[in-house]
């Protein structure tokens, strides 16, 4: 293979920054240095989609209006378990401006539960059973009213802790297989092994299995931490609901798609209508919000196409609020044990985890990595139980696991500092072998004040404050699958084009920072054109996988269309391409002074109207960790809070945030701290507030809308404050990553640690409620 | 400052029927300042309409919409935003919740802030309506909208025409807010992105800007 050696920047600038020597493939773009030296790379630069946002001009799909086009609405169960014995559309289908009425029923192949029927055997409230399309979204709503589906009810169980009973209803009493888009990034969770409603346990991830002896690791502890942490259900509720406008053409089935992954989209559709993957086109140009939860065609892609069909017309079909509560993805809840052992000094002797929790009849309930790697220690073991019950799916949600993991793991470390008398941070300093949090924590410690910290419950007056903080990794994954094209048109236009999606994450910015970065030219000469099935295949967005992935193709791309582009100008003034540079919009050359020539007029000598490439990611200089996309290093990050808790009321209020955090070069300073305070907004929310709930007796979501299902608004929101670390590692042409999971993993276990600095009493559930900070207080007094 | 439009007398010149089931005309911003209820002074009281019955069917109505004036047929179902939406083409404006717990869907009735959500069509008579289309003049930006671009206030967007309105009002109303005035001005607006922080500080240079 055609190789050079390059000398990279390596390390953190102000702490360590030195260089490293990697051997890179030919035809790969010349190092890039730190961001200071760079003028696009690195700094405040607008979102390039910011108009359309702030005038009303975006299009989204629930947007979408094309000429007769008819509104699809979804018929659900409204019991929690039962079958079909008939379903009565005859009333829906003579409703005037009714057009179609699909319902949904066992393919004779897929069998299986409830396989003898013709309707597949409902699970959960809410559960897709049929749609109406109509002339209106009234109408189609009123057909649905008027459907009469007729159950044959079964024994239900919603809670978790009842779930796992012996006796308990069984939810599903074959094995059943991994939800596409559920749990964690990377992991299967297995669903085959367990008894009853209780399956698994996983015991290992892509960071291998268990470690050492945990029986001799406890033994040589002096101090053991054993606690058991409760962590709630909670739902997506993305702005704008899932869904999707289905355009049935001759030749090809457009499908206008709310999704994080037009590709997976593109992918279903066509596997189910036996469609060629070329005669399928997802576009997703705007879309308002997933968090995890929009990475599949779910079952009303498939629903509104089957309308199309019917109709012949295209089909407007997005949930509404109440649905997308109950089927459209939650984070599964967690029960963890959670057992650490310590010697007096502070080194890690064992860790022993076990957890249960819920993605309703989905599976991926697990609590993720974060106790595996967080800090070295080397006895380790970890079992992670699905708990099957009668309720909507889970789906992956910011960081799946970690989150949940992160809420008991570091709470059990600030619990352990305390025993041995340490302070928290100092602590970790101690226990912690990563550099970047090494210096997030003295960033972070001196912009948060962390020497104000007073011993826990010492506090005096009614409202106390506390302050606490919690860590947080994760891996750095990259979707080798992931392509761009560049076209620099003649006359001066250049394009980018990728399946790709932007999910308000600012996807589309950095592309075209990226370009702009490499061709010398500004941001605003750079069209992106992305979120199309029909250019080439980009990643998914999920577990911060984007930027990683598609920004060293896309500059790859974009330098080897310069190269062809210099090579013209090379032949016209008789020199070397190698001596020639593009800078501020100019072709000039290194030695001669003289030689200038505008971007633009550079592209006038193409003999055709452009110059395409296409790049796809390449592996990492040095290779994987896994060869499948695991690459070395991580995305750490440290968060302190501080808290005000109101001892009569009960009340919390969290005052302040700064979150430090890490994600290789940063691309674009003002669309990271967008996204971290969101992470961090959040996280707030998971430890103070939102709470999916169930009515045990009916299977119902009580709260299953805005109003009830209480999440942070202006109010509540804390002073948010940011630290960026630039660190580099050189595995990359951009060495960058993504910031949407690492910016929410932290934030609970630095609030809880923080009230029990506050109140000098520990709440080991969230959400951390005003009835349960007085039943705590109460507790103790 | 001031709120929203609250008065559930301020009805249109054309009663209707059926109109019961959205209680009241307009809403004041949703607010959260409560746990178990995003409302504030809802006027629960029910005002029967008086005069001419409407409906089922549906009905040509005229609406001034930024500025022009059009006629649309709509049913007395139809909710302002759905009249906005699917019958205007304007979909700048957002349903989110659909029932006055969000303000995604925040419109002005002759300058004052309204959920369109659940407000009945047939209930703006002769008010002007501004949508978020209407709030830069002339191809030229409002100040708010400058700086939500200048201090990246939004991310997925789907927020950001909702509070655009919210904060457009504030600061046209209020020529040197605070961050309080904001937070009071946003309380309503549900961002799950969680932009918030970019968008107190974005209303509050663009209010700078303004004096
Ligand atoms: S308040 Fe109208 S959509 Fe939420
Ligand atoms: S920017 Fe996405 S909901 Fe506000």
């Amino acid at each position: 293979m055609d190789t050079r050696k390059e000398k990279f920047p390596y390390g953190i600038p102000g702490h360590n920054l030195g260089e490293i020597e990697r051997e890179i493939p030919m035809e790969e773009p010349p190092v890039w240095p730190v961001n200071d030296e760079l003028k696009v790379i690195g700094k405040r630069v607008k979102r390039i989609d910011a108009l359309e946002k702030v005038t009303g001009k975006a299009i989204y799909t629930s947007d979408i209006k094309l000429p007769g086009m008819l509104y699809a609405k979804m018929l659900r169960s409204n019991v929690p378990h039962a079958t079909i014995s008939s379903i009565d559309v005859s009333k829906a289908s003579s409703l005037p401006g009714v057009h179609a009425i699909h319902l949904i029923e066992n393919a004779p192949k897929e069998g299986g539960d409830g396989g003898t029927n013709t309707y597949p055997m409902v699970k959960y409230v809410g559960q897709p059973l049929g749609g109406v399309a109509a002339e209106s979204l009234e109408i189609a709503k009123e057909a649905v009213s008027l459907i009469k589906v007729n159950y044959e009810k079964k024994p239900f169980v919603i809670d978790m802790e009842s779930a796992m009973e012996i006796n308990a209803p069984i939810v599903f009493d074959a094995p059943i297989t991994q939800q596409q888009d559920g749990g964690d990034v990377g992991e299967t969770h297995d669903g085959s092994k367990g008894e009853g409603n209780v399956r698994g346990p996983s015991t290992s991830s892509f960071f291998g299995g268990p470690r050492g002896n945990l029986e001799e690791g406890f033994n040589e502890a002096d101090v053991i931490v054993e606690r058991t942490y409760r962590t709630q259900v909670h739902t997506h509720m993305p702005l704008e609901t899932h869904g999707v406008v289905v355009d049935w053409g001759a030749d090809v089935m457009t499908v206008y798609a709310s999704t994080q992954n037009t590709a997976a989209v593109r992918n279903e559709m066509a596997s189910v209508f036996n469609l060629p993957k070329s005669k399928v086109r997802v576009i997703c140009e705007f879309m308002g919000g997933g968090f995890g939860a929009k990475h599949s065609a779910g079952s009303f892609g498939p629903m509104a196409a089957n309308l199309a069909k019917k109709t012949g017309r295209p089909v407007w079909l997005m949930l509404d609020r109440k649905e997308e509560h109950l089927a459209e993805g939650n984070r599964p809840n967690s029960i963890q044990y959670l057992k650490i052992g310590a010697k007096k000094d502070g080194t890690l002797t064992g860790i022993q985890q076990r957890s249960h929790g819920t993605a309703g009849v989905g599976l991926g309930a697990g609590v993720g990595r974060i106790a595996q790697i967080l800090y070295p220690c080397p006895n380790f073991a970890t079992e992670q139980y699905d708990v099957l019950t009668n309720a909507g799916p889970g789906a992956a949600w910011r960081a799946p696991g970690n989150v949940q993991g992160a809420f008991g793991l570091e709470q059990a470390i600030d619990e352990m500092a305390e025993k041995l008398d340490l302070d928290p941070l100092r602590y970790r300093d101690r226990i912690d072998t990563s550099e970047v949090r090494k210096v997030e924590r003295q960033r972070g410690a001196e912009l948060f004040g962390w020497s104000r910290r007073q011993p826990p419950g010492s506090s005096t007056g009614v409202v106390k404050k506390g302050l606490g903080v919690g860590q947080s990794t994760w891996p750095r994954f990259v979707t080798l699958d992931s392509s761009v094209e560049i076209k620099i048109h003649k006359g001066g236009g250049v394009e980018i084009r990728s399946s790709v999606q932007d999910i308000g994450t600012g996807t589309k910015t950095i592309i075209a920072q990226v370009v702009a970065e490499e061709l010398g030219l500004q941001v605003k000469d750079i069209k992106v054109n992305i979120g199309d099935t029909f250019f080439p295949v980009g990643p998914g967005s999920g577990g911060s996988v984007v930027t990683g992935s598609i920004t060293p193709p896309t500059r790859n791309a974009a330098f080897e269309a310069k190269m062809a582009l210099l090579k013209l100008v090379a032949k016209k003034w008789e020199t070397d391409s190698s001596e020639l540079y593009v800078e501020d919009g100019q072709v000039g050359h290194k030695a001669n002074a003289d030689l200038k020539m505008s971007f633009k007029e550079a592209t006038k000598l193409m003999r055709t109207s452009q110059i395409s490439k296409i790049a796809s990611r390449s592996d990492d200089y040095g290779g994987f960790q896994q060869p499948w996309g695991l690459a070395y290093g991580d995305l750490g990050s440290v968060q302190f809070a501080e808290v005000s808790v109101n001892t009569e009321t009960g009340f919390v209020k969290v005052d302040r945030i700064v979150a430090a955090h890490s994600c290789g070069r940063p691309l674009n300073i003002g669309q990271l701290e967008s996204q971290i305070n969101g992470g961090v907004i959040q996280g707030v929310s998971y430890a103070l507030y939102e709470n999916r709930v169930m009515d045990n007796g009916t299977g119902h979501m009580m709260n299953a809308n805005i109003d009830q299902y209480k999440v942070p608004f202006s109010m509540e929101i804390p002073e948010i404050e940011t630290i960026i670390v630039e660190e580099y590692s050189g595995r990359s042409s951009t060495d960058a990553y993504g910031i949407g999971e690492p910016a929410n993993i932290a934030t609970a276990a630095a609030i809880a640690n923080a009230v029990y600095n506050a109140i000098g009493v520990r709440l080991y559930e969230i959400p951390i409620t005003p009835s349960s900070i007085l039943k705590a207080l109460r507790n103790v007094s | 400052m001031e709120k929203k439009d609250q008065d559930p007398e301020s009805k249109s010149a054309k009663n209707i029927s059926r109109r019961g089931f959205i209680r009241g005309a307009g809403l004041s911003t949703a607010g959260s300042v409560l746990l178990s209820s995003n409302v504030l002074a809802f006027d629960y009281r029910e005002h029967p309409a008086k005069g001419k019955e409407f409906g089922p069917g549906a009905m040509t109505i005229k609406m001034k919409v930024n500025g022009i004036t059009k006629s649309i047929s709509v049913e007395p179902r139809t909710t302002l935003a759905a009249a906005l939406r699917d019958h205007l083409g304007l979909t700048g404006t957002k349903v989110v919740c659909d029932r006055g717990a969000c303000s995604a869907c925040t419109v002005y009735l002759d300058g004052k802030p309204v959920n369109s959500c659940i407000m009945s069509a047939l209930d703006v008579g002769d008010k002007e309506v501004t949508t978020i289309e209407g709030i830069a003049k002339n191809g030229e930006l409002h100040p708010v909208q400058e700086a939500f671009i200048e201090h990246d206030a939004s991310q997925c967007g789907y927020c950001t025409p909702g509070m655009v309105m919210s904060c457009v009002h504030l600061v046209e109303n209020n020529p040197n807010p605070n961050l309080e005035d904001v937070k009071d001005a946003t309380r309503g607006n549900l961002c799950r992105c969680g932009t918030y922080p970019h968008v107190f500080k974005a209303t509050l240079e663009a209010a700078k800007k303004m004096i």
